[in-house]
């Protein structure tokens, strides 16, 4: 199952025409203290690049974006009662949704996980 | 606000190496690069409260005020009572403009003969990002026989937490006779300290006054003990809201008057009954009738922290108060805030509703502290 990173620090798995979608490592190290997380409804469509999940550290509000366009299938219900999961495991049990891709063709232009991680030794 | 936070002009506290080589994540604040955090915002929060945490409070003003007759010049420009207080006590007061503008709020002691400043007269600490203005406000108005020096050369330090008294006075012997808001002249191995037993956190502790050359000894010193860690902004920042003291630049500025920004207390009995200073007129007004809007504390349903700029609004939208600070209250494990609301409406148990990014949220008006204060008070 491959996985794909972008600039704004997500992560997407993609199986068959499923896509899983997370911050990474370095967005949750960044970020830290996670105290909430607004995930998207089931059933919205998001184009690539649409604002999609807010994710609040003690310090800060961010917004997650969409890696890529299709249909929220579900999304992570265990993140409302504890956001900290995103500290605890961002690229595992802190998922924060799962997509019905539109294009399965979308991924061009997203890292692999040794492009992303020359991409963060830089920042 | 801060102001001079461009990366190019930002200057460097004392303890910037010291911070940096600490894992401190530097940022711009007032004017300096500082620290907003070591191991961790929540981390830190909780070990102050539990523990003692040590801050770098260099970037503000360190000002000692002297002259004849130096209680009733300072006296024209805040609403304290000074002309009463004793050598070694402290008073928390407001500079103020002449419509009763909250200008800065700040710290002032009587220093006593031996303190290590080499001067008599008042002992003020002022707020790092508008130190300047102050500065330049006071020797506006301030007579010609009235000295104000600005101790560049001088770091300040904040221990802060229940087990600050146990750490400080292995180094210092004797300032766990100190109890709130008073102060005297220490010494640390050949150092002058001047430490007063207060701070920012609702919480027991000392600020440390220090020459810049000694403040890095003594600041590994004070963190070789057991009970101690450095803290950063960040941590300050949630451990103040919590226990609901205002920010000024935030929570405070000059279209807050001490009325409006629930600062009653700061106009001392004799102030109140004599008037002159500055603003009176209107200040002792609104004490009577109340002031148009009022800062109040909040606890904010669920759990998404609503933060300053967010708007109080009316049931029909219309934007009728503001958030001035907000956040994830460690400690209580949910959302605060402190607002301006409508008079009427600062009453607590009063729901009140806010608007942040386009979406609304319930809030309840609550008495502050939203965390008690454990100073440790005279005669207790």
């Amino acid at each position: 199952m491959p996985r794909y990173f972008t600039e704004d620090h997500e992560w997407i798995d993609v199986d068959g025409d499923t896509a899983t979608v997370g911050i990474t490592e370095y967005a949750q190290s960044q970020l830290g203290d996670i105290v909430f997380v607004e995930t998207p409804e089931t059933g919205k469509q998001f184009s690539k690049g649409d604002e999609a999940a807010v994710v609040e550290s003690v310090k800060a509000a961010s917004d997650v974006y969409s890696p890529v366009s299709g249909t929220v299938t579900e999304a992570n219900g265990e993140l409302e009662d504890n956001p900290a999961l995103v500290n605890d495991d961002p690229e595992g049990e802190g998922w924060f949704f799962k997509l019905n891709l539109a294009d399965t063709g979308e991924f061009e232009g997203l890292m692999d996980e040794a492009k992303y991680k020359a991409f963060v030794d830089k920042l | 606000m801060e102001s001079n936070d461009d990366t190019e002009t930002l200057k460097t506290l004392p303890l910037d190496g010291w911070h940096r080589a600490r894992g401190g994540r530097m940022v711009p604040f007032a004017g300096y690069h500082m620290p907003v955090q070591y191991e961790g915002v929540m981390a830190e929060h909780n070990w102050t409260r539990e523990s003692a945490g040590l801050f770098d409070v260099s970037h503000m003003g360190q000002l000692v005020v002297s002259g004849a007759d130096v209680d009733t010049a300072i006296e024209a420009l805040m609403p304290g009572d000074f002309k009463i207080l004793r050598e070694g006590r402290m008073r928390y007061s407001l500079l103020l403009a002449d419509n009763g503008g909250i200008l800065d709020d700040l710290m002032a002691a009587r220093l006593p003969a031996e303190n290590p400043f080499g001067s008599e007269g008042f002992y003020i600490v002022v707020n790092g990002a508008v130190k300047f203005e102050d500065i330049g406000h006071l020797r506006e108005h301030l007579p010609d026989a009235i000295t104000i020096n600005h101790m560049e050369d001088r770091a300040l330090l904040a221990l802060q937490g229940p087990k600050a008294v146990d750490a400080l006075n292995r180094l210092v012997t004797g300032v766990a006779e100190l109890v709130f808001m008073r102060g005297a002249a220490f010494d640390w191995q050949g150092h002058a300290l001047w430490i007063s037993r207060s701070g920012y956190t609702g919480e027991d502790g000392f600020e440390i006054s220090l020459p810049a050359d000694a403040v890095e000894a003594f600041a590994d010193a004070i963190c070789a003990e057991p009970e101690v860690k450095p803290i950063g902004l960040g941590a300050r920042d949630s451990l103040r809201l919590e226990a609901g003291l205002p920010l000024y630049g935030h929570d405070l500025d000059p279209d807050t008057t001490p009325i409006a920004a629930d600062l009653g207390f700061a106009l001392s009995k004799r102030r109140r009954e004599e008037g002159g200073f500055p603003g009176a007129e209107r200040i002792l007004t609104e004490r009577e009738d109340g002031a148009i809007q009022k800062r109040v504390g909040l606890i904010v349903d669920g759990r998404q922290p609503v933060r300053e700029g967010a708007d109080v609004v009316e049931a029909d939208g219309t934007m009728v108060g503001r958030v001035t600070s907000g956040g994830f209250a460690p400690t209580l494990g949910k959302p605060i805030a402190m607002a301006y609301v409508p008079w009427a409406n600062a009453t607590p148990g009063t729901v009140i509703h806010l608007s942040q990014r386009g979406k609304i949220h319930q809030a309840e008006v609550v008495a502050m502290p939203f965390v008690p204060h454990n100073y440790v008070r005279a005669g207790a």
